[in-house]
């Protein structure tokens, strides 16, 4: 008789806050600068240096927290993780064990199979470590301490999770709510957002789960899926072959679609876990608690509710668009100028939609300027320019976000509305194209495209095809 | 002159006048290291060319008239575990001996605004661990009354320099009795101030949540002077606590009337000498006939300091200290095969014994299995230690003891039984639990004549009571006091020209 089996998933979500400096220092917390530049005696663990506590980092940490209905501990500490490597530069990374700044949380996820919630067990905050890079041609290797200190937020959440279309659907909703506060990019290949899958199998509708392992290295969330699939399989024929799932640490290597053991339970480090006593409690007060709460922004959920009141929307649009935050405030602030939703909306629906494709990019990255497309409307509604030279012009400003009125000035692609030389043309193409006039007169409508056609060619395509249709008809 | 028969204060008064300059002082004290420093060890770095120059530049701005404070130009050491931009800071340790640090120390900072001009810095016991400044890879501090005997420690090095007259006042730091106990043995003042006083920002840490850097000087007035100096609040020490209440020099007052000050009973009972016993008494009532009211009470929980102590003490040693791994500065072994070989041996080599037991120590209380019985046992002491001090504290404006239950031990005779010497630390160690400011003056001489110190132990941000009790002794007694003669003597045998 053939099992049925349910998987179990629990994740935990490391995001590297975007603060502009690091959790416990003053240095800049920037990505991508030569080795060891963004570093002082605090970050690289020098005797007698102590760490002071960045404020922001609170702040979105416990934003984070109210986005997430957790219940903000209002006095939390840190304390010491002690271990050796390295990239640690003190011999303890300084993070929450015993009251995590935010607990009890949960997020509502939806998928084919309908909603449910995801509960978050807590959210803590702690330090980043630096980075090793081996050189096996010198056979030695080096840390780079920039990264030492970035602030990170662990979003830890219960196993509420069951399969990988869940898990893809808690890391987008994360992630949506994370960038809409601005507390990070959320980047997984760039390494902002880190999730490590816990996660086990038992019988179809026991009450007792099985024995976990928890999977590391996780860059995409194509892996991710690949991983949970890969590491399901891999416990079910261990049970099936009699054998026991061990409680370990495994690493995805998602180019051979294989995981191997990293450390097993018995080799767990004792990480003698204790109070920081270099940083005093952190005590969230009820006035900075309701600081907080009142600089958070409208939230996706609030957003689709108020866009569907307020723009004659499709839902279909209302969805992409309150997708990312980003591509949300360049609606409004868009409409907000040219008072045309649905217009606006068709940009950001057909065009954008189709480039962000082509360059592989993130709504978060468009660089036009809400003035420039609210430009671009105005100037198609006026017949300044027509559809198929507006759409060469996005494609320009969607590279460099240029000035679209200065743009089709200077490469001259503004309609010609002079209406005796558009004749003179229509004139020569009528001329040119006998048996198409002929066809038209005979009954043909179609022919009148054909025209049309030949005429926006000999304009180079600067004229408006209903002018340009209506003078034909009057000629011919 | 006779620089060594001025208090610092005076001798600021004098660069001020003319009468003499920095470069000057800082010669005088040159000159004494050079001859001291062969018999009595006190100090591992002396920077002389760094501290002329600093002389000469800190004289041109008396001269100017921008350094007009009573530190200006006075010549001092720091224990060596206060880190001075482009100076070696070795805590007393092999694995640091080639170490330069690359900033300041907000409580040195302080002093240089000050224009008080540094010389070197002082032997400890290594990483501030240790009651005798024996764990010192650079071996042991002498004592200035005696050299068969030890300076007492961790800041044995800064204590015996002032009693030498190495440099007219010094640094010390004090975790559990480490500027008052080698204070007592060497007849200096000592002082550790309310937790959280004196920035610790580039103090390398022994245990976080007690460490407090400190004054250690040759009179009461110099330590008020010199604790008001180093006293500020450091946005880069989270600990730190804004005070308005520094003036601490304005507590320079001859007048202790209708002072309470209790006197623990626990404190006079089983393991104290005799002479140290009858010397506290006698103090005590030296203070009864100068009007202030005298009692003994039971403290309660003075069998409890010391175990508390030794667990959450090596407990923050044991993550402080894991820094010193080979990787990023310090000493790294010469032959290892592999990461963790280095590490082990890194470390096995680097550290003297006694830091290596309290790793240890440390290590096994906060392990899993065994924090709550150790680490979270001790924190309950301590938070109940604090509130008895609370409770004797609104009875009594200061608490009065003897510093250490013995005089300096003879050199050699603490490390054969390090339990023993962790109970010589048995009066200092709860003000460093509590938080509480202590401090130590001289209050006499055994038979053997060896310093005897007196503790006063105030509440939290009252070192003014505590200065203004201390003051009103010294003014009383210091004529009672024995000239500290044998340094003389002994100069003269190294230097006989």
């Amino acid at each position: 008789m053939n099992r049925k089996y349910m998987t179990v998933i629990g994740l935990e979500v490391h995001v590297e806050l975007a603060t502009k400096t690091k959790i416990f220092c003053g240095c800049s917390t920037q990505f991508g600068s030569a080795a060891n530049t963004h570093t002082c005696p605090v970050c690289t663990g020098m005797p007698g240096s102590l760490p002071v506590l960045n404020k922001q980092v609170v702040e979105y940490a416990a934003a984070v927290g109210l986005a997430t209905n957790c219940t903000i501990t209002q006095y939390s500490q840190f304390d010491r993780k002690n271990y050796f490597y390295p990239d640690n530069p003190q011999g303890y990374q300084i993070s929450q064990l015993y009251s995590p700044i935010c607990r009890n949380g949960r997020v509502e996820i939806e998928t084919e199979n309908g909603k449910k919630d995801v509960r978050i067990h807590e959210i803590h905050m702690e330090e980043d470590a630096g980075k090793l890079i081996h050189d096996e041609r010198e056979d030695t290797s080096l840390v780079d301490y920039n990264r030492s200190g970035v602030p990170l937020i662990e979003i830890v959440s219960e196993p509420d999770m069951r399969n990988a279309e869940e898990v893809i659907a808690y890391l987008e909703k994360l992630r949506l709510i994370i960038r809409y506060l601005g507390a990070s990019d959320c980047k997984l290949q760039e390494g902002s957002m880190r999730a490590d899958v816990n996660l086990s199998v038992c019988d179809a509708g026991s009450a007792r789960f099985g024995t976990r392992t928890e999977m590391k290295n996780l860059n995409s969330f194509k892996a991710i899926t690949r991983a949970i699939e890969g590491e399901r399989a891999r416990q079910i024929a261990l049970i099936e072959s009699g054998n026991k799932v061990i409680q370990e640490t495994r690493r995805w290597d998602d180019h051979k679609e294989y995981s191997y053991a990293m450390r097993s339970k018995e080799d767990a480090q004792d990480y003698r876990y204790f109070p920081e006593p270099d940083l005093v409690p952190l005590i969230i007060s009820n006035e900075w608690l309701d600081e907080i709460r009142a600089k958070q922004p409208e939230l996706r959920d609030e957003k689709r509710i108020r866009y569907q009141e307020e723009y004659d929307l499709p839902d279909y649009d209302i969805d992409i668009i309150t997708g990312s935050k980003h591509m949300a405030d360049l609606f409004e602030a868009t409409t907000a100028i040219c008072h045309s939703p649905k217009k606006v909306s068709n940009w950001l629906m057909g065009e954008t939609l189709r480039l962000l494709k082509e360059y592989e990019e993130d709504p978060e990255d468009i660089r036009f300027s809400p003035e420039n497309l609210a430009k671009l409307i105005q100037l198609t509604d006026q017949n300044v320019i027509n559809s198929t030279i507006a759409k060469e012009i996005f494609e320009v400003m969607y590279t460099e976000d240029i000035d679209p009125e200065k743009y089709a000035a200077d490469h001259n692609l503004t309609t010609v509305s002079d209406t005796d030389a558009l004749r003179t043309v229509i004139e020569r193409v009528i001329a040119d194209n006998s048996q198409s006039v002929t066809d038209y007169r005979n009954g043909k409508e179609r022919a009148i495209g054909f025209l049309v056609g030949q005429t926006m060619k000999a304009m180079q395509g600067k004229a408006d095809p209903g002018t340009v249709s209506r003078l034909l008809r009057e000629l011919l | 002159m006779e620089i060594r028969a001025l208090t610092a204060i005076q001798l600021g008064e004098k660069i001020k006048q003319h009468e003499l300059t920095a470069v000057d002082a800082v010669r005088y004290y040159l000159d004494r290291i050079a001859a001291l420093e062969p018999v009595y060890h006190a100090l591992i770095t002396v920077e002389p060319e760094m501290a002329l120059q600093h002389a000469a530049k800190v004289q041109q701005r008396i001269d100017a008239g921008v350094l007009t404070g009573p530190l200006a130009g006075i010549p001092l050491v720091l224990k060596d575990n206060l880190c001075v931009d482009g100076m070696r800071t070795t805590c007393g340790s092999k694995m640091l001996e080639h170490f330069t640090t690359a900033y300041t120390a907000g409580a040195v900072q302080n002093l240089e605004k000050a224009g008080a001009v540094i010389l070197g810095k002082a032997n400890m016991d290594e990483f501030a661990m240790g009651s005798t400044t024996e764990t010192s890879y650079y071996g042991a501090t002498k004592n200035p009354y005696d050299q068969e005997r030890v300076a007492g420690g961790s800041s044995g090095g800064s204590c015996a320099a002032v009693a030498l007259g190495e440099c007219a006042f010094a640094l010390g730091s004090d975790t559990g009795g480490s500027i008052r106990q080698p204070a007592s043995h060497c007849g200096v003042v000592g002082m550790k101030p309310t937790y959280g006083t004196v920035s610790r920002y580039g103090l390398v840490a022994y245990a976080s949540s007690l460490d407090q850097i400190g004054p250690v000087t040759d009179n009461v007035a110099d330590c008020a002077v010199v604790l008001e100096a180093i006293t500020s609040y450091d946005p880069k020490d989270s600990t730190s606590i804004k005070r308005d209440d520094t003036d601490f020099a304005s507590a320079l007052i001859n007048d202790v009337r209708g002072m309470r000050i209790g006197i623990p009973r626990d404190y006079l009972a089983d393991g104290i000498d005799n002479e140290i016993k009858e010397a506290i008494l006698a103090a005590a009532e030296l203070y009864r006939s100068l009007g202030a009211c005298i009692e003994e009470f039971d403290l309660g929980l003075a069998e409890y300091a010391i175990p508390a102590y030794y667990v959450i003490a090596s407990a923050e040693a044991s993550s402080n200290l894991a820094r010193f791994d080979g990787v990023k500065y310090g000493y790294r072994t010469g032959d290892y095969g592999g990461l963790h070989p280095m590490y082990k041996k890194t470390r096995s080599e680097g550290f003297g014994e006694e830091v290596k037991r309290r790793i240890m120590l440390g290590s096994f209380a906060l392990s899993s299995g065994y924090y709550d019985a150790y680490y979270l046992k001790a924190l309950q002491t301590r938070t109940m230690i604090k509130k008895a001090f609370d409770q004797a504290f609104e009875k009594y404006d200061l608490i009065l003891g003897p510093t250490a239950p013995t005089t300096a031990p003879r050199l050699g005779e603490s490390l054969m039984d390090p339990i023993k010497m962790y109970l010589r630390d048995i009066y200092t160690i709860s003000a460093n639990l509590a938080g509480l400011p202590a401090m130590s003056i001289p209050c006499g001489m055994s038979g053997d004549g060896l310093p005897i110190g007196l503790q006063l132990i105030g509440n939290c941000f009252e070192e003014k009571k505590m200065i203004r009790a201390a003051y009103t002794f010294e003014q009383t007694f210091g004529a009672a006091k024995p000239a500290p003669a044998m340094t003389e003597t002994t100069m003269k045998e190294v230097n006989p020209a």
